[in-house]
Formats: C-alpha cells, sequence, structure tokens
C-alpha cells in the first residue's frame, strides 16, 4: 500500500468515526472525495501545517462544503491540528461543523455550506495572485450536483474571460446527488464539452487511482491562459462495499452493526 | 452623491493601490474616471452579482479593500447568501455600494425600487448599513468605509437634502447629526428624504413648531444616545425613510430606545406602508403619493402636537 493509499484510509476512518459520533450526514460526499484530498495533501498542494497562512501557500477551497468532515480528517492526519479534536465534529460546542468552517480552525482556508460560493472566491483569489505577480495556486472542489447552481456558470465564465491559469477547479463527478442521480435531476453530460466550451482547459481522471489522480491534480497551469477542470470520477460512498453507489447515504449514520461493518472494511483495506 | 462617491473613491484609490472597484456592468460614464485612472483598480464583473460578490471577497482575503457597485437591489439582494457567507462571515472588507436608495429609479418599476434594503442589510452580522442625506456625509462615510475592516452597505440616493455641513462641523462615525435645533419634536430621518425633513421643519418653523432634525447616516451602528437625549429634549420622535416601516430606520431607532427605557411622548414612522408601488413617477412624485414628502411629515408632526396639546390641556 502507497503512502497516499494508506493516507485516504485514514482519512475514511476518521470521517466514519466523525459522522457515526456526531450522527451527521454526508458520508457518501465525503468518501467519493477522500482520494482527491489524499492526493491533494500529500503530494500537490504547496502548504505547511507548521505555518498554515504562509504567504505562497496554494489556496485550497472546499465547495462543496457538505463534506467537511473529509477536510478536518485531511488536515488532522496531515498535522494542522490534533487527530483529538476530529472526536469534538458535529458536538455541542465544537468548532468543527458539518459544513466545513475557518473559524478556529487551522488549515481551512474559507467555509462554505451552501453551494455555488466557492468557485467566485477562489477565482477573486486567483485574480489577486495575478495582480499580485504571486505564483501560487487556487484550487477549489466541487460536486457533480453543484453545478446546477448558475452561480458557478457566473464564475466559470469570468475565469475564462480572465484567463486564471492559476486557478483549478476540481469536480467530485460521484455522479449521485442528494435525491437521485446526477443525470436524472439535471443532466450534466456532455459535461467535458460544457467546460471546454466556456474557454477552460479540462483533465479527466479517475479519481480514485493515485498516479492517475495525481498528474491530473498537478496540471494547473497546463494551458497558459486558461484555467483547468480536473473532471475526476469518483465513486459515491468509496471504500465501504454497501455504502458505494448509493443515494441512501448521502444523509444515513452508520450507526451499530452498518458501523462496525464499515470500519471492519476500512481496517482490512488499510 | 454617486458622482461624489466616485469622486472621493479616486482618491483614495490614487493613495492606496490595494482599493478595488467592481461594477456588476452599471456606471455608464460615471465610472470612466476612475477605470482610466486605475486600470489595475477597476473590474467590470458582467451582469453577475453573485460572482461580483464572491470576487470581491475573496480579493479582500488578499488583502484588498474592495467597493462593490451597481444600482438599487443588484448589488445585494441578488447576492445577499455571497455578503453574509461569504464576505460578512470572513470579515472581509467589502463594501457595497448601491446606487439608488429608495424611489430614486422610481419611474423604471419595482425591480429597481430599493425599498427593504435597509432592513435586509443590518440584520446581517458584521454588516454596517450607511445612508448619507448629502454629498459631505458622502464622502465620509466613503473614507470610513475604506478604513473600517468588515463589510459597508452604503445606499446612495439621486436626491440630496443639499448641502448641511455647518461652518467648523466635523464628522463623527457613528454619531448622529444635529441639523437643526429644536425643542417641540425630533425628527430623524437617513437619506437623500432628510431634505423633506428639512422642508417641513422650515414650514412648521412658520407655526411656532420647533422641530429638531437629525440625519441617521449610520443606521448601523445606531447613535442611540442622541435619539434618547432628543426624545427627552423633544418629547416626540418621528423617523423618516423612503423604505418600508417594516423594520428600516423607524424600526431600528424604536428597537433601540424602547430597549433602554426610553419612551418618547409620541412616536410616528413616516414610511412607505402601502405595499409594492406600481404607480410610474419620479422620486418627489412618488414620495408625495406614498405620504413621504415635506407635507406629509409636517402633517404627521401637526396632528401629533396638536393632540399633546390637548392632552396637556386636558
Amino acid at each position: 500500500m502507497t503512502d497516499l493509499e494508506s493516507l485516504a484510509q485514514r482519512i475514511r476512518i476518521h470521517v466514519l468515526r466523525m459522522t457515526s459520533q456526531g450522527g451527521s450526514s454526508h458520508i457518501g460526499s465525503a468518501f467519493s472525495m477522500v482520494d482527491i484530498m489524499a492526493a491533494l495533501y500529500g503530494r500537490v498542494l504547496n502548504v505547511d501545517p507548521k505555518n498554515p497562512r504562509k504567504a505562497n501557500r496554494d489556496r485550497f477551497i472546499l465547495s462543496k462544503g457538505h463534506a467537511g468532515a473529509a477536510v478536518y480528517a485531511t488536515l488532522a492526519e496531515c498535522g494542522f491540528f490534533p487527530v483529538e479534536w476530529l472526536k469534538s465534529h458535529y458536538q455541542d460546542g465544537s468548532y468543527l461543523s458539518g459544513h466545513v468552517s475557518h473559524k478556529g480552525i487551522p488549515g481551512v482556508e474559507f467555509s462554505t455550506g451552501s453551494l455555488g460560493h466557492g468557485l467566485g472566491v477562489a477565482a477573486g483569489m486567483a485574480l489577486a495572485a495575478k495582480q499580485k505577480e504571486e505564483s501560487h495556486r487556487v484550487v477549489c472542489l466541487l460536486s457533480d450536483g453543484e453545478c446546477d447552481e448558475g452561480s458557478n456558470w457566473e464564475a466559470i465564465l469570468f475565469a475564462a474571460h480572465h484567463k486564471l491559469d492559476n486557478l483549478m477547479a476540481i469536480i467530485d463527478y460521484n455522479k449521485i446527488q442528494s435525491l437521485a442521480p446526477v443525470q436524472e435531476t439535471l443532466a450534466l453530460e456532455p459535461f467535458t464539452d460544457k467546460w471546454r466550451s466556456f474557454g477552460w482547459s479540462v483533465v479527466e481522471t479517475d479519481g480514485h487511482d493515485f498516479p492517475q489522480l495525481t498528474t491530473a491534480l498537478g496540471s494547473c497551469h497546463q494551458q497558459a491562459g486558461q484555467p483547468t477542470v480536473v473532471i475526476a470520477h469518483t465513486t459515491k460512498g468509496k471504500g465501504v462495499s454497501f455504502m458505494e453507489n448509493s443515494v441512501l447515504w448521502h444523509y444515513r449514520t452508520a450507526r451499530g452493526d452498518e458501523f462496525d461493518a464499515a470500519l471492519r472494511e476500512l481496517q482490512k483495506a488499510a | 452623491m454617486r458622482d461624489t462617491f466616485i469622486k472621493r473613491l479616486c482618491e483614495l484609490a490614487e493613495e492606496d493601490p490595494a482599493i478595488m472597484l467592481i461594477t456588476g456592468d452599471l456606471g455608464f460614464k460615471v465610472l470612466d474616471e476612475f477605470r482610466d485612472r486605475f486600470p489595475k483598480q477597476f473590474l467590470n464583473a458582467g451582469i453577475a452579482e453573485q460572482n461580483m460578490t464572491g470576487l470581491a471577497t475573496g480579493l479582500a482575503l488578499e488583502g484588498y479593500t474592495v467597493f462593490t457597485y451597481s444600482i438599487a437591489n443588484f448589488t445585494f439582494m441578488r447576492c445577499l447568501e455571497q455578503i453574509r457567507n461569504d464576505a460578512a462571515y470572513h470579515d472581509c472588507n467589502v463594501n457595497v455600494v448601491s446606487v439608488g436608495g429608495g424611489f430614486s429609479y422610481g419611474s423604471l418599476g419595482i425591480s429597481h425600487h430599493a425599498t427593504e434594503d435597509l432592513t435586509i442589510m443590518r440584520s446581517l452580522p458584521n454588516v454596517e448599513v450607511l445612508a448619507p442625506c448629502d454629498n459631505w456625509e458622502t464622502t465620509e462615510l466613503t473614507t470610513e468605509m475604506a478604513k473600517r475592516p468588515g463589510v459597508s452597505y452604503l445606499r446612495l440616493d439621486k436626491s440630496t437634502a443639499g448641502e448641511t455641513q455647518r461652518p467648523g462641523e466635523t464628522f463623527e462615525y457613528g454619531k448622529a447629526r444635529v441639523l437643526r435645533e429644536g425643542s417641540d419634536v425630533t425628527l430623524a430621518g437617513a437619506g437623500g428624504i432628510v431634505g423633506d425633513v428639512l422642508k417641513a421643519a422650515d414650514a412648521l418653523a412658520q407655526e411656532g413648531i420647533s422641530a429638531r432634525v437629525l440625519s441617521l447616516h449610520t443606521v448601523k451602528p445606531l447613535d442611540t444616545d442622541t435619539l434618547a437625549s432628543a426624545c427627552r429634549e423633544t418629547g416626540g420622535l418621528i423617523t423618516v425613510e423612503e423604505h418600508t416601516i417594516e423594520g428600516g430606520l423607524g424600526g431600528a431607532v424604536a428597537e433601540a430606545l424602547f430597549e433602554q427605557g426610553v419612551q418618547p411622548g409620541f412616536f410616528h414612522r413616516v414610511g412607505l406602508r402601502a405595499g409594492f408601488s406600481s404607480t410610474v413617477g419620479s422620486q418627489q412624485y412618488l414620495r408625495s403619493v406614498y405620504g413621504l414628502d415635506a407635507n406629509a411629515i409636517a402633517d404627521a408632526v401637526r396632528q401629533r402636537v396638536e393632540r399633546r396639546k390637548l392632552r396637556r390641556a386636558a
């Protein structure tokens, strides 16, 4: 098992415990993007847990804020704050809210929760970096269902028009949204064509294959003058067989036997 | 007010390269000077207010002092959630400027009537709400907005109250200005409609009613102390706003005074009570239709002062 695979499994186990103890939702959405988080924080991003606000850090915004548990777990595993803190997730008096929040949490760049907010802010940050001639990247992770929000398409237009090639969007394309498959809710396909026609450089990848994923996520700036989108094909609930590709696990919390079974699967894989 | 705002912003931008102005594709001719003099500090975000506010937040997080600009409701209502979750929650120096408070764009129809903005914006944490009555207040508030952290909302009117600065008067943020001394009643307004308040005070003076006039240029933070002493000293308070009476300036004043245990002899809110306006007309015309003009304000005072007289006589 590679270091990234092992990091990802540890993150998944944290997320399972956090959502189970807190009784929170969105484990399926968190699991589908765990490998992306592991690749970003384990390999791709220039960030420093000892100095989370260092000036030239790459900026990462989770726009699909409901998968906040995966961000907290990743940051804790990477040393931004003690792993112990994760136990407070979703508990009374905690800072670790169900939707990702930056207050009091080292390493969280931006708080989200309402969908369609992250990319515009990321575009503003990327524009600032251009204006100040700074070389860091701005990376924003969105869900597929989130692309229903019109505000994203405002930002997509803007980023291409202003040639923000220091901006990367990642789509966690797990094909399932809150109530039903994406394609049955508001069809996104042909998805890559949409991004290309808006002037973005498009990279498709398997969102769970680390060699492919790290190459794709490292491809920001690949086309001068064009922002990049990585469309990561993922599996909702990835890592626990009975959660995979299931609408149910968008909201369901693993308890009792389900928790034990999920933990066994994850620990076996780890 | 709009031109005064831009003029002051140009001066500020000259001193501080971190000041940025983003427009939602409005401001034909008005923004030309700023754009031409400070091309790197100017951005047209297109007709996309949600993204405009997101961009402003991203830029502010990276150290910029950002002004977003559009007319009437577009600058805050379309993108209210971006103002709340993004700019305000993240303590960003994002300054939301609406050109066309109240019925400034009266003839354009209800889409362009900004008549609920004070209520909506003052309810947001980390957001201060500013409504100047003249060019001097506009200049001073623009300077303050740039300087102060957090989100400010600036409501600019087409009409103004004229030049209200007294010789030697200095501006104090958060402090109501006493435009006219008076002892029988206090008239507290915000925005260009203060011009009608002053006219009403003039008419009342002719009849021997002495009205104190306050300009509450910061609706939030509200200067409760000046309001409380005005109530005690004049015995009656009437608020005036070109805005719904639901939770706006009058609402803010009532909440603050009641909580402090200050009870004026009479209290009345001059504001919109009629719901949406589907009447076409200029700002001044609509003020007269909806009972917000100098005549209506003076009438409101006369009735209450008369009643007080009768009560006292009894």
